[in-house]
């Protein structure tokens, strides 16, 4: 059994950002290729990897999905060599001032985000939050040398090293999404060892942050019959203690909501119950703010559920989950997986 | 006297792989305004067998003498600060999330999404925001106020951490190409200069060298440090921002640089604390002129430095500081140049072999 921690801090220690996965897709692939019996990338970039079942052929088809890209930046000016930026996916710019980044230039250059001072700021910014567009990034090079190695969209992103906090938490950037990469990684590798009839594909997504893109696409292509969509939810923390926080660390979210198909809530919910594995529902009332606002309308539509890894800080550097969450989805999907029959289908239904 | 001839002493200074190292260690240690001990161990370390007189004093000042020859000596004070800005624990809330309020100066903008070490044991912990899904675009025109930032070190801290522990931003040293980057320049760039120049202490003075405490929280070390030396004259070594940014309307001028990278060392004029030595100023500009290191006047204006305390004590003590300029400091990383650190220690040691007892004789004339 792969050894979380390190295989997490491998997901995370490569770039990823939406519309340019490639340095993540090969970090998946390179640890999905054992697992799998296919590996192949879509049209747009998502990574799709079967595991096949050893049902009788033709085989029912779950989809794990996964998606891959990160939030980052990208640079729109340079001025004096300092660098303008703007977002990809959404970033609170009150967390960026001081956030260590790379600037992925003609060469991987690490600078910081800055935030000028007052007098060179518009009088109505005051002492409140800086905009994005009047932050610069400072890579320590002088300004001929950032002319040569930066041009205008040139990617930038976060570089905090990930840190491993008590309780088995761990503390990074893009911890959204690569923690449910990790849960996926070891559902496979748990189903490796065991019999299922149906065939599982795994898919890492592109563009879940801007477009849902990857989402949109690779069900159109593998035609599912049902899919699990992992990504991670809220948990709770210093100014998020409402109903739509979930415990840190004391089990998965079930989403629960017009994305998700109920008899698939409830297989999960029963799975979970019998597995011993700690769960808390996860409303969704409207949309589920995942690739299941996707995939439920590809084509003739599919039944999702959507499982949630408590994650605190969403959206910033010190993202902060709990292993215990991530070894707790892996093996919930590997239990839910294995308990799939080919009469399993026909329970996926609207008979409430 | 004692007289000691070891290999160092009266060369001129220069910043080579050791000094880079030992810039990285003091960087990386922990020493927030009252709790300096760790940068205090490093700092003994360092000058305990080149010290001919070396004592820890009441407030923790680490007080170093190291001797000149010949006679009529000058008793010359240096000053660099140990301590840096940070936190303290404050409260420990029941979710295991611990409340924590600033020492010295930073700006709350700072904070939030910040990794921070906590305690002597350099115990990791976070300082998140909730998130940007969670938040009304009403919301994020107001900045996030310290009352509702947490640190959060896991669910397991235990009584590992507790009130009264003092924190860091977590942010390790760096070289970026001609700069550092790094926590804490202010003012480690100055610990280690003057480390460096007790090493290569010309013999013409008495090198007094002051590794003050509690500089950010109001300059209370230095003052008696200075009541103790009872130098003839005294310099601050410090670090001073550099606010050499573009303006945000391309057509307006920066006109309050304060100091530029790459500029050299920033000698002190006028700050809020001190008015320079006129003859200090002009000691360290000609040593610049004479021996071909650059060097900047500091912008006149805000700001203040140990010379600020160390010019009223006694009966007075002419003062000046000497800074090596950096961009963003009192936040996560500041950054700084490899080449104004270099010139800065330069141009001290070049001074200090200059400074003969004429310098100050006679009736100040103004």
């Amino acid at each position: 059994m792969t050894d979380l921690l390190p295989l997490l801090k491998k997901m995370l220690s490569a770039p990823g950002l939406s519309g340019y996965e490639g340095p993540i897709r090969e970090i998946i692939r390179e640890a999905w290729e054992p697992l799998t019996d296919e590996l192949h990338v879509s049209r747009i970039g998502s990574l799709h990897g079967l595991q096949k079942g050893q049902g009788a052929e033709p085989r029912l088809r779950v989809l794990i999905s996964t998606h891959m890209d990160a939030i980052g930046m990208m640079v729109t000016g340079i001025e004096s060599g300092l660098m303008h930026i703007t977002q990809i996916g959404g970033i609170d710019h009150r967390i960026l001032p001081g956030q260590p980044v790379i600037v992925h230039g003609r060469e991987d250059l690490p600078g910081t985000v800055v935030q000028p001072p007052g007098f060179l700021l518009p009088d109505e910014a005051g002492d409140g939050p800086v905009e994005m567009k009047y932050l610069l990034v400072d890579v320590g090079l002088r300004p001929s040398e950032v002319a040569e190695k930066v041009r205008v969209g040139d990617l930038v992103s976060f570089a905090q090293e990930p840190l491993e906090l008590s309780g088995e938490a761990l503390a990074g950037h893009t911890l959204d999404n690569r923690v449910s990469v990790a849960a996926a990684t070891l559902c496979l590798e748990s189903l490796k060892e065991r019999l299922h009839d149906w065939d599982v594909w795994a898919v890492a997504s592109v563009q879940e942050e801007v477009t849902l893109g990857g989402a949109l696409t690779s069900p159109f292509e593998i035609r599912p019959d049902i899919a699990i969509i992992v990504d991670v939810c809220f948990a709770k923390g210093p100014g998020a203690n409402d109903w739509q926080n979930l415990p840190f660390g004391e089990g998965i979210g079930l989403g629960l909501g017009p994305n998700i198909h109920p008899a698939l809530y409830k297989a999960f919910e029963t799975i979970a119950k019998e597995q011993e594995i700690p769960y808390t529902n996860d409303l969704m009332p409207r949309m589920s703010g995942t690739d299941a606002m996707a995939v439920q309308i590809v084509a003739e539509g599919i039944p999702c559920a959507v499982l949630g890894i408590p994650l605190r800080y969403m959206h910033t550097p010190v993202e902060t989950v709990s292993l215990k969450d991530i070894r707790r989805t892996g093996r919930l999907m590997a239990e839910f997986i294995a308990s799939l029959t080919p009469d399993t289908l026909e329970t996926i239904n609207w008979e409430e | 006297m004692t007289t000691k001839l070891d290999a160092t002493a009266g060369k001129v200074p220069e910043i080579g792989p050791s000094q880079l190292d030992l810039l990285e260690k003091l960087c990386n240690a922990t020493a927030v305004s009252g709790d300096e001990h760790e940068v205090r161990q490093i700092v003994l370390e360092e000058i305990r067998s080149i010290a001919d007189d070396l004592k820890i004093d009441a407030l923790g000042n680490v007080l170093a003498a190291r001797s000149g020859q010949g006679e009529n000596r000058v008793r010359v004070m240096l000053a660099a600060h140990m301590d840096e800005i940070g936190f303290m624990i404050v409260k420990k809330h029941d979710d295991d999330l611990f409340e924590f309020e600033r020492v010295g100066g930073i700006d709350e903008r700072q904070l939030p999404g910040k990794p921070v070490l906590v305690g002597r044991d350099h115990i990791p912990g976070v300082i998140g925001a909730k998130p940007i899904h969670m938040t009304t675009a009403k919301e994020r025109k107001n900045k996030i106020e310290l009352s509702s930032l947490r640190i959060d070190l896991g669910p397991d801290i235990g009584s590992k951490v507790k009130p009264g522990d003092r924190a860091t931003f977590a942010t390790r040293f760096e070289v970026l190409g001609p700069s550092i980057r790094a926590k804490a320049l202010d003012n480690r760039l100055g610990v280690a200069t003057l480390i460096e120049l007790l090493k290569h202490a010309p013999d013409n003075i008495d090198l007094l060298a002051a590794f003050t405490v509690q500089e950010e929280v109001g300059l209370r070390g230095a003052g008696v440090a200075a009541y103790a030396f009872d130098p003839d004259m005294a310099i601050a070594v410090d670090s001073t921002p550099a606010y050499d940014l573009p303006h945000w309307d391309t057509d307006d001028q920066n006109v309050q640089y304060n100091t530029r990278l790459d500029a050299g060392p920033a000698i002190y004029v006028m700050d809020r604390a001190t008015i320079a030595d006129l003859r200090l100023v002009a000691l360290l500009t000609e040593t610049g002129d004479h021996e071909g290191i650059p060097y900047q006047r500091r912008q006149p204006g805000g700001g203040g430095t140990d010379a600020g305390a160390i010019h009223k004590s006694r009966s007075g003590i002419p003062s000046i500081s000497v800074s090596v300029p950096s961009r963003y400091t009192h936040t996560a990383a500041g950054i700084a140049r490899l080449d104004d650190w270099a010139n800065t220690l330069h141009l001290l040691h070049a001074a200090l072999s200059r400074v003969t007892p004429d310098l100050l004789a006679g009736e100040r004339r103004d």
